[in-house]
Formats: C-alpha cells, sequence, structure tokens
C-alpha cells in the first residue's frame, strides 16, 4: 500500500475535493443521477473526479451520451476504448427525428441541428430513462450567461431554465429536492477555468482525445474557420479545397460546427503555454454560440445544458 | 484496485512540465447600483490583461449598444452577463469570475448591490475569505455599506477591503478619503473583521487597481491588486478541531466499508480516535483511503474516505469528531437566520433543517429578535412575530432528531443550515448556530465510549448478548472513571483520604449519568427521516 505524504493545498486539490463533495453530495440525495459525457477534456477531467470521488467503488451511475452523429471519429473511437478500459456503462442516445430526416448541420443548419440533436435530444434521454439529475462538465468561466449558474441548477418538468429562479447556494450546503418530473443539473466543476483544467489532466495525468494535439489534418476553410473533413458527409462549395495543415482543436463538438486552428502544439506543455499565451476565449471556435449576443442564454432556457 | 486511467503511458511532454499549484483566494465584491462594482471588476480583469480578445472585441460593439460611457469602453458590460439585466443596466445575481496572477488564483463573487438582493450577497458571502466593499468618494459610507458590512461579517468573511471609488470626482482629495476611512473604521469595531484595508481608485481608469495612482502619492498603501496578492488569509477550518461530515457510505464489496466525505475541520491520522455523533460512540481511524493512496494524514479542505477499526452503525448524517472537542449534540438550536422568500416565515411550520450532510425536519419555535442589518444589533420582538422577506432573526428552533454541529463562530462549515420548504422544496432561510441545547435537559453525550459495537448489515446479537456487553461496558466504564478520578484529585489535593473520598463520589456520580445515557442513547433507531440511500447506491449500475 503507497502512502501519501500531506502537502499544502493549492487550488487544484481545492477544486478537486469541492467538485468531488458536489458529486457525492448529488449521489446521496438523487434517486437516479447520470453524468453527461461529451468526450471533451471538461467531461475527461470529470470523469477523472467521479473516479476519485467513489474509489475504491466503481462510479454509481452510468455515463450517457447523447450523439448528434457528426462528433469527429476520433471521438468516438475515444470514448469506445475509454468506456471498454472502465468497465463503466455507457448509454448512448440519438433522437430518432434526427435519423429520420438525414439532420445534417450543412444542410439544416446549426441552430435546427443543434435543438433536435442536443437540445431536444437530452431532454428524450432524460425522460426515457426517468434520469433525475445530470452531471454536466459546464464550467462558469466559459460564457457569460453560465457565469451566473448555480453548482445545482434546478429545471422545471418540462427542462426549463429560469435564470431568476435558481435556489441559494450557502457553503457547501445543496438543496436537491424537486418535485416528481423536475429534474437537476449538476456542474461539479463549475468553478475550473480552462487553464484548471489542462492543468490538471497533466497533473492526473488523463488521457485526452488527440484531436485536441496539432497535427496534419485536412480542413476547409469556411467563413473564416478551419472545419476539418472528417467524412464524406462534406461536400466542398465552388472554389473550396482541402488543404492539409498542423492544425489542432480547443473545444470539440460536431465537426461541422467545430473551428479548429493552426498551431504546433504537439505535447501538452505545448498546449497549456499556447492557452496561457492566448489571447481569445475558449468558446471562440464553437459556431453555435455566436447566433446572438444573448443566445447561449436563451438555448439555456429552452433547456440546452 | 488497479486503475485503468493510471496505467496509461504519460502525456507527451507532461514530464518536464511543472503545475504551479497556488493559493486561492476567494473574494466578493459589494457596493451601492452605482459604486462602479462591475467596472471594478471588468477593468481589473483588463489591466491584468486577462480580458480575452474576442471579448474585448464584442465588449466595444455591446459598450456602443448598451454601454453607459459614451464611446469609451465600458467595462462593465465585461461582467454584466444576462439579457435582462443588461437591459436594467444592474447585475441581478451572483456571477463568478476567474483570474489568476503569478502569486494567486482568485475566484470573484460579484454580488449585487440592490437592496432587495441581500440574499445574493449572502450567498456570495458563504464562501469567500475576503470581501471588498465599493463606497462612491462623493457619498462616503451609506446605509448599504453598513448592510454588506454587517452580512458579510455575520457571513464569516474576516477580512475586508474598502474601495473608495471615484476619487477623481472629489480631486482626488486626501481629507476626503481620511475622512471615509475614520467613519468606516469607527463602524466596523463592532464587526468581526480581523482586517481592515482602505484603498482610494478610480475603477474606470484603473488608477490604484493594479498600480499605483499618480494621482495620489498621498497613498502609502499597495494598490488593490497587490493587496489582494499578499493579504495573509488563514483558513480558519484548519485550526479547529477534527470534523468531518459523513457523505457516503463506500461499501463495494463485503471486505471494504468506508465513509467518505469532506474534512471540514482539523486534520486526522490513522490510529486516530474519533467519535461519532449524535451517537456518542468512539472509534479509531485505520485508513485514510483515496484514490491517489493512502494518506498520512488528512487536512481540512480535503475530501477523503475513512476506514474504522470497529464495524460501527454510521450512515450519511453522522458527524465525525475530535474526541477531545466534540461539536455539541441538541435537538435546539439558537440561530441568526435570513429569510429569503417572499412568504413570511411562519413559527410553527415544519421545515426541512440541512445542516452538514444531515436533514432533519424542524419548526421555528419563535423568532426573538429582529436584527438591525444596517447595524447588526438586535432588537427583542414579542412572541408571535414573524419574519419577512431578507429580514434577520434571531429565532429558536426545535429538530425531530438531535443534530451534531458547532456554534458558527467556530466553524462556519458545521455551523451553517438551511431551511428548505416541504411543499415547495425552495430553500427559504439560510441560518447560523448561536447555540446547541436538549428538549429533554440531558447532557450532551461527551464520555469516552470504546468498547463494542454493532454491525449493520448482520444479525443483530441477542439481546442476552448485548446485555453482557452493556454490563461489560458498565464495569469497564466505572472501573476506569474511579482510577482517573482517584488520581486527578490525587494530583490536585495531594491527600489520599480526601482523594478517594472525591474519586468515589464523581464515580457513582458519572456511572449515575453514564448508566442514563447508554438507556436514552441505545434506544432503538428508525425514526430517521433521511431515507436510505445506500440500497440504491449498491444496486449499481441504473
Amino acid at each position: 500500500m503507497t502512502t501519501v505524504p500531506t502537502r499544502a493545498l493549492g487550488h487544484l486539490d481545492r477544486l478537486e475535493a469541492e467538485s468531488i463533495h458536489i458529486l457525492r453530495e448529488t449521489v446521496a440525495e438523487v434517486e437516479r443521477p447520470v453524468m453527461l459525457y461529451s468526450i471533451g477534456k471538461d467531461s475527461a477531467a470529470m470523469l477523472h473526479l467521479a473516479l476519485k470521488a467513489f474509489h475504491p467503488s466503481k462510479p454509481p451511475f452510468p455515463l450517457l451520451h447523447v450523439n448528434t452523429m457528426w462528433k469527429f471519429k476520433e471521438m468516438i473511437a475515444f470514448r469506445d476504448k475509454t468506456i471498454k478500459e472502465l468497465g463503466i456503462e455507457m448509454l448512448e442516445y440519438i433522437n430518432p427525428q434526427g435519423i429520420d430526416i438525414k439532420i445534417s448541420p450543412f444542410d439544416h443548419g446549426s441552430k435546427l441541428h443543434t435543438q433536435i440533436m442536443k437540445t431536444e435530444a437530452l431532454k428524450q434521454a432524460l425522460d426515457k430513462w426517468k434520469f433525475d439529475a445530470a452531471f454536466g462538465g459546464a464550467r462558469r468561466d466559459e460564457e457569460k450567461s453560465r457565469a451566473k449558474e448555480r453548482v445545482l441548477s434546478f429545471r422545471t418538468a418540462q427542462h426549463r431554465w429560469d435564470p431568476k429562479n435558481q435556489r441559494p447556494e450557502f457553503w457547501r450546503l445543496y438543496n436537491t429536492r424537486k418535485a416528481q418530473g423536475e429534474s437537476l443539473r449538476i456542474f461539479p466543476m463549475s468553478n475550473w477555468t480552462e487553464a484548471d483544467v489542462w492543468d490538471y489532466i497533466a497533473r492526473e495525468n488523463i488521457p485526452v482525445v488527440p484531436l485536441y494535439f496539432a497535427k496534419k489534418r485536412p480542413v476547409v476553410s469556411r467563413d473564416g474557420a478551419l472545419i476539418m473533413v472528417d467524412d464524406d458527409r462534406m461536400k466542398l462549395l465552388p472554389g473550396e479545397k482541402i488543404e492539409h495543415k498542423m492544425v489542432r482543436f480547443r473545444t470539440l463538438g460536431c465537426y461541422p460546427l467545430t473551428g479548429g486552428f493552426e498551431s504546433t502544439a504537439t505535447t501538452l506543455e505545448d498546449i497549456i503555454a499556447e492557452m496561457r499565451a492566448s489571447r481569445s476565449s475558449e468558446r471562440q471556435g464553437r459556431l453555435i454560440d455566436h447566433d446572438g449576443s444573448s443566445s447561449m442564454e436563451q438555448k439555456k432556457q429552452e433547456g440546452y445544458f | 484496485m488497479p486503475n485503468a486511467l493510471a496505467a496509461h503511458a504519460p502525456h507527451p511532454g507532461s514530464s518536464k512540465l511543472v503545475i504551479t499549484d497556488k493559493p486561492l483566494l476567494r473574494f466578493i465584491t459589494c457596493g451601492s447600483v452605482d459604486d462602479g462594482k462591475s467596472t471594478l471588476i471588468g477593468r481589473l480583469l483588463f489591466d491584468a490583461d486577462l480580458a480575452p480578445d474576442d471579448l474585448i472585441a464584442a465588449l466595444e460593439i455591446d459598450s456602443k449598444k448598451h454601454g453607459t460611457q459614451g464611446e469609451a469602453l465600458d467595462f462593465a458590460l465585461l461582467v454584466d452577463g444576462l439579457a435582462a439585466e443588461r437591459e436594467q443596466g444592474i447585475t441581478i445575481d451572483v456571477a463568478y469570475r476567474y483570474f489568476a496572477t503569478e502569486k494567486r488564483k482568485f475566484i470573484v463573487a460579484d454580488t449585487p448591490g440592490h437592496e432587495q438582493y441581500t440574499r445574493n450577497m449572502a450567498v456570495g458571502a458563504s464562501t469567500a475569505d475576503l470581501a471588498i466593499l465599493l463606497v462612491d468618494a462623493r457619498k462616503g459610507i451609506l446605509p448599504q455599506t453598513r448592510r454588506h458590512s454587517v452580512i458579510t461579517s455575520m457571513f464569516g468573511v474576516r477580512h475586508v477591503v474598502v474601495a473608495v471609488n471615484k476619487m477623481d470626482l472629489v480631486s482626488y482629495s486626501e481629507e476626503v478619503f481620511h475622512k471615509i476611512e475614520a467613519d468606516f473604521r469607527d463602524f466596523a469595531k463592532n464587526l468581526r473583521f480581523t482586517s481592515i484595508y482602505v484603498a482610494p481608485l478610480v475603477a474606470k481608469d484603473g488608477d490604484n487597481l493594479v498600480k499605483k495612482s499618480a494621482h495620489m502619492d498621498w497613498h502609502k498603501g499597495p494598490p488593490l491588486l497587490g493587496y489582494l496578492e499578499t493579504v495573509a488569509i488563514e483558513d480558519s477550518t484548519q485550526i479547529a478541531p477534527f470534523r468531518f461530515p459523513v457523505q457516503w457510505v463506500n461499501r463495494p464489496n463485503l471486505d471494504f466499508r468506508g465513509f467518505s466525505g469532506l474534512i471540514s475541520g482539523g486534520n486526522i491520522r490513522p490510529d486516530d480516535i474519533i467519535r461519532i455523533l449524535p451517537a456518542g460512540r468512539d472509534t479509531r481511524v485505520t485508513r485514510i483511503v483515496t484514490y491517489d493512496g493512502d494518506l498520512e494524514s488528512g487536512v481540512s479542505g480535503q475530501s477523503v474516505t475513512l476506514t474504522l477499526t470497529e464495524e460501527i452503525d454510521i450512515s450519511r448524517g453522522d458527524l465525525l469528531c475530535s474526541p477531545v472537542s466534540p461539536a455539541k449534540v441538541g435537538d435546539r438550536l439558537e440561530a441568526k437566520i435570513l429569510w429569503l422568500v417572499r412568504e413570511s416565515l411562519i413559527p410553527g411550520k415544519s421545515y426541512l433543517l440541512k445542516i452538514g450532510t444531515k436533514i432533519t425536519p424542524a419548526h421555528i419555535l419563535s423568532v426573538d429578535a429582529h436584527i438591525e442589518i444596517e447595524t447588526g444589533l438586535a432588537d427583542p420582538l414579542p412572541s408571535g412575530a414573524a419574519l419577512n422577506f431578507n429580514e434577520m432573526g434571531e429565532a429558536k428552533l426545535a429538530l425531530e432528531t438531535a443534530v451534531a454541529c458547532d456554534p458558527f463562530s467556530e466553524n462556519r462549515e458545521t455551523g451553517g443550515f438551511i431551511l428548505i420548504d416541504r411543499i415547495t422544496n425552495e430553500t427559504v432561510a439560510v441560518g447560523m448556530v448561536r447555540a446547541i441545547a436538549n428538549s429533554s435537559g440531558r447532557a450532551t453525550p461527551a464520555l469516552t465510549d470504546l468498547s463494542y459495537a454493532s454491525m449493520e448489515g448482520v444479525p443483530v446479537a441477542s439481546h442476552a448478548e448485548s446485555l453482557a456487553g452493556h454490563n461489560r461496558k458498565m464495569a469497564s466504564f466505572t472501573l476506569t472513571t474511579a482510577l482517573l478520578t482517584t488520581t486527578l484529585a490525587y494530583v490536585f489535593v495531594k491527600e489520599t483520604t480526601l482523594a478517594l473520598e472525591i474519586g468515589l463520589s464523581q464515580t457513582l456520580a458519572l456511572s449515575g449519568l453514564f448508566y442514563l445515557h447508554e438507556k436514552l442513547w441505545h434506544a432503538p433507531a428508525g425514526q430517521s427521516d433521511q431515507p436510505q440511500k445506500e440500497t440504491i447506491i449498491d444496486g449499481g449500475g441504473l
């Protein structure tokens, strides 16, 4: 048995302890928790925190991946490998409506795609399995309307978020009570920043999807963003041509909606150095956030995570 | 237990990487509507070079659309988030901001200045180490400033910075500044701040925020950011006695039974004796289990899992404590409470009280005093008085089951509670324990009790066995007490006959109490309101 000497608690230790506390509080008080697993770095860190929180038990809840059918192939491969290695139950949900209409962000636009494949799909999945609490890896530093989100975000039976009717949170006391049909979104990493997540991934040696590291990838420059040609569903527009560039991604989502950028950061050290020097915010590469200045807030009210 | 993730090859390049874990300072900002609080934070982020370029670009657009600064950048818009409040031009909720410098990592709770949102400030204060109170140099200390001071002090903030803003509008006058400083220090005498720093600022220009102001060379103190980077913040829970609210019983298989929680006071090592409250039994810690291996010691602020020498019946809501300074146990609380909802407090109505990880039904017996938020002073109220939205008072509460807790002044993690409405599920009140008592008048279990334990999950010992155990325990207790008290008495009086007499009388008295205690506390349990969640969890995957 290894024994770990005690050291002074730094901010990563404190953030970790807080997240673990939130995970345990929820599991102890709700009926059917689930962890939203979106395969990205925040999900990777959150999953790692869950392994820590319940050790030596396994996390006492399944993971849920709401699949849009447009994720990067490398993300799905990484997901399957992670689940297999950890021996954790994972549920996958795809909105059947999206399959019926052969949903495509290229043909239907990012707004409708997100609405059907993410917002509606999540609600359907939570209803299908009757989950009353869903953990998400969202952080308050990501976006302005997230900055006011509580750790425990209360949702009506229609999954709506009312920013003016959120429960006050004091000390470490969370009120998880809810009526039949109502549910909670729980953000154990509310107080983490992007820099904290990368520092933690490095410190804890947490595996992440290789797309975060720069590599020669086939991309097309479209509307000022570098979109990776991940499969043959991506049709080139007149004048576009596929180029092979050293690119990486700062956030991951559906490949047609995720802009990459040119980078030479091939190691974690490079990534962290690049991020520290960066003069742009994290969600800049996310095309869905820019539908309007308050668009994230609106999506959240409609039930988006 | 092997873990798959740790078995991965290290990340490329990670061996060279130095992760600097920095001290963390949490602070809140409070001010009246127009004191420029959001501007101060926005400007702090901007000057510390922390606001990303695309946000600044968005800010330029927003400043033209919603700004209040004409053509200049309106830094407040960096911070104000929701559409509704942009229209109103005020912050309506608690917003959290994050930044780091070379020395420290900061979490800022930006809390509203609007009078009706007292509760949001209380939320921000509850986790803050330090408060920044914004004061308009032209107006000086206002009733709102006093309210904010009282609330932050009451919720446990011990360090305060008074940021005297808009100094440009009083011609950077040293006299005006000194008058405000003197007024504040005089007012704050009765509050529980251990440090006060008063700084003159012009937030919109960045004067004295990151760099010293050229206009105010008469001010000798550091600029605001420099102060925040260096102010000494003690973690009061680390020097408090050991406290560990049990969150979750960790039972992966029949061979392991641990108790998971976050250490809320003091520290713990294997072999330490701990007391389980409210049951009042003692046992010993065997291991401090974490995913990264067992710890040599655990300190306040860490989330760990403890295993114990004996298979004692412990469940969520129990508090593990130092046996030397255990928490108090009782079913009557005297507390300060802040009422959070529009529907007034109704004495006699049943609520759920959550303290630590324990939830128990409770009702308010009486509101005895109204606390004037501008002064912190309590005015006695006639019986049957109510408490309205955003009002603070002193109240007595009756709990359905006894809980273990501390006065809030001794530990804010184990002395703060919330009340939940059983119908609407809203959090209706937040409270701070002042005193703990017992309805039956029986003493708090304080006697060491290191013998047998019942095993949860296995058939309970027969009545005869338990009685035999009881008698053995009684005998051993009597003997120990007799020896201890006699020896102690001898040390004090240095006279054998007298010492024996004292020892005998003490032993008789204590044994009587002990017998009563055993009778009372080992009565069949099971009236706990807390649902036994373990069964659900042990079911594994869903």
